[in-house]
């Protein structure tokens, strides 16, 4: 029968070619078409006969040249060119029945029933390459369709990637700077501390200072005051009848002595006094000629009363070892000397702690030696105090570190003076040590020529 | 009266022959110097009983003027055993007692007042 054949095939095409999408307004028609159909079958199965079967192939091929003209419609699409192809002969031959048959009741039957076959044929295989074709075609538009949906989500997500980044680099911009702010304030507190250690050891000095002017003050004053007592005398030869030539010259050549030693010790006070000043102000840093003799011994002294001063029952040998003829050397006096009474500072402190321990027969003992060593100079200080613990010896020269209880000290003597040394006069600091014996600190500086 | 002046400023020695060179002219005061507490001690042992009176700073490198009167006061010297004087820049009350309790016999502080001194130096050429 060739209306549900036919009808069968225009379903199957237009699921096929999704016709519905394609040709939306000629899809109104098709679904409309199983009426007509229905109908032809119903009288096909109530009445049948020759003229219901033409009526039949009648239907089938207006179906089927309905299919071409969709077909044709559809050339573009390689498909539905396939299937006008495949449907055509099917087609024709059909038609060429329906207008044949009143007229040839007695066709060739065998060789009708052959053509027929080779257009079933025909018509299948062909049917078949369109299937495939249009299986294939939807297969790529569907990779196509993968494939842009994938671009667009990646330009997404680079979006938001740089959007992210944009927002990370503001926020590691503002780390930035808020380190850079936290550095400038830490070099300011470090600057501060230094300049408050060099004052805290400045106040350690004050004792000592104030005795060390105290001496050469009083000598001063005892010496003007015996100047004019000898005035007076000299005055009083002088009234006599018969003068002792004698005496009068043995006062005057006095009097002249006497305000020698009063000009020594005013410039010595004067001294103090300077390097007291050198000691508190912010180092300029310039190196003049220096007599490390005589630094040593001074802040040697110093430190010395100033400890007395706090401690009265303390008391060390002194034992200063300083090579004669030692040359000057390239130095900042004041920077330097800082150094040396840290050094000596901490030796008679170390003296000081052995004695309180009360071992008997102790006798506290500090020195100090300099010497001249092939380029160097070499200053040796050393002391017979508690000593330095062997794991200690590498941390005393690290900033804010102390053994001393919380209060006594800053911890940033030894560290001060070890820059000094080495980043300010290109020299070394080092130390030995046994604990419980003693400690020696070596300082070696550049002779060099002044 | 031979007396010995400990000090270890040097000039201490121009300052006293000069303000006592009346003294020392007519004989009353005979003075003899050390730098330090070991030189006196020496010295004591070196002259015995001659040392009349020793005016002794305290603050001095080595041995102390305290330890020096300590020594002075408790070492079996040949009598009569010499006065001990403290000179010295430190007046506190610490000091003042640790010497007295090491039996010195006066004490005086820097900057020394020569007139005061000469006073009590006189009274003890009249006992």
């Amino acid at each position: 029968m060739g209306t549900p054949t036919a009808i069968g095939l225009m379903y199957w095409g237009r699921k096929a070619l999704d016709i519905p999408t394609r040709l939306p307004q000629w899809d109104r028609w098709l679904t409309r078409l199983w009426r007509p159909a229905a109908v032809i079958v119903a009288l096909g199965l109530l009445v049948g006969g020759p003229v219901f079967d033409w009526v039949d192939n009648l239907f089938a091929a207006s179906v089927l040249c309905g299919g071409l003209a969709i077909g044709w419609q559809l050339r573009a699409y390689r498909p539905a060119l396939w299937m006008t192809v495949a449907l055509l002969p099917g087609t024709l031959l059909l038609i060429a029945e329906l207008v044949a048959s009143p007229f040839t009741k007695a066709m060739n039957t065998s060789t009708f029933d052959n053509i027929e076959g080779l257009v079933l044929c025909w018509a299948g295989a062909l049917l078949l390459v369109a299937r495939s074709q249009a299986k294939s075609l939807r297969a790529e538009a569907e990779a196509r369709r993968a494939a842009e949906q994938e671009q667009l989500t990646l330009e997404t997500q680079s979006q938001t990637l740089e959007y992210e980044v944009g927002l990370r680099t503001a926020a590691l911009a503002r780390q930035t700077d808020e380190l850079r702010a936290t550095l400038a304030e830490l070099q300011a507190t470090q600057d501060q501390l230094i300049q408050s250690e060099k004052m805290a050891s400045l106040g350690e000095l004050t004792a000592g200072i104030a005795h060390e002017i105290q001496n050469p003050l009083n000598f001063v004053n005892n010496f003007a005051d015996v100047s004019v007592e000898l005035v007076a005398e000299l005055a009083e030869e002088r009234a006599r009848h018969t003068r002792d030539r004698t005496l009068e010259a043995e006062l005057l050549a006095d009097l002249k002595q006497n305000l020698h030693r009063i000009a020594q010790h005013g410039g010595r006070a004067a001294g103090i006094v300077r390097g007291m000043l050198e000691h508190s102000r912010a180092s300029t840093g310039e190196r003049q000629p220096t007599d490390v003799n005589a630094l040593a011994d001074e802040y040697l002294r110093l430190a010395y009363h100033g400890l007395r001063a706090k401690d009265k029952s303390f008391n060390a040998t002194l034992q200063p070892a300083l090579a004669p003829g030692l040359p000057l050397i390239e130095a900042v006096p004041g920077d330097l000397g800082r150094v040396l009474l840290n050094l000596f500072t901490n030796a008679f402190y170390a003296v000081q702690k052995r004695q309180q321990a009360g071992e008997p027969g102790y006798a506290p003992t500090v020195r100090v030696c300099t010497e001249l060593a092939g380029q160097w100079v070499k200053i040796t200080v050393g002391d017979n105090g508690v000593g330095i613990p062997a794991e200690l010896q590498t941390r005393i020269f690290q900033p804010f570190f102390t053994t001393k209880p919380s209060g006594e000290g800053t911890g940033l003597g030894l560290s001060l003076a070890h820059d000094i040394v080495t980043k300010g006069h290109g020299g070394t600091l080092s130390v030995a040590s046994a604990e419980g014996q003693g400690t020696e600190f070596v300082l070696l500086l550049p002779a060099g020529k002044p | 009266m031979k007396i010995l002046v400990v000090d270890d400023e040097p000039d201490v020695r121009l300052l006293f022959e000069q303000r006592f060179r009346r003294e020392i002219r007519s004989g009353e005061f005979a003075f003899s110097f050390a730098y330090s507490g070991e030189e006196a001690l020496t010295f004591l042992r070196e002259h015995p009983s001659e040392v009349v009176l020793i005016l002794s700073d305290i603050n001095m490198p080595g041995m102390s003027g305290l330890e020096l009167l300590r020594h002075v006061k408790q070492d079996p010297l040949p009598p009569p055993p010499p006065l001990v004087m403290m000179l010295t820049a430190y007046g506190d009350t610490e000091t003042h007692a640790q010497a007295m309790q090491l039996g010195a016999n006066d004490f005086l502080t820097k900057p020394v007042d020569f007139g005061t001194l000469k006073d009590k130096l006189h009274a003890i050429t009249i006992l």
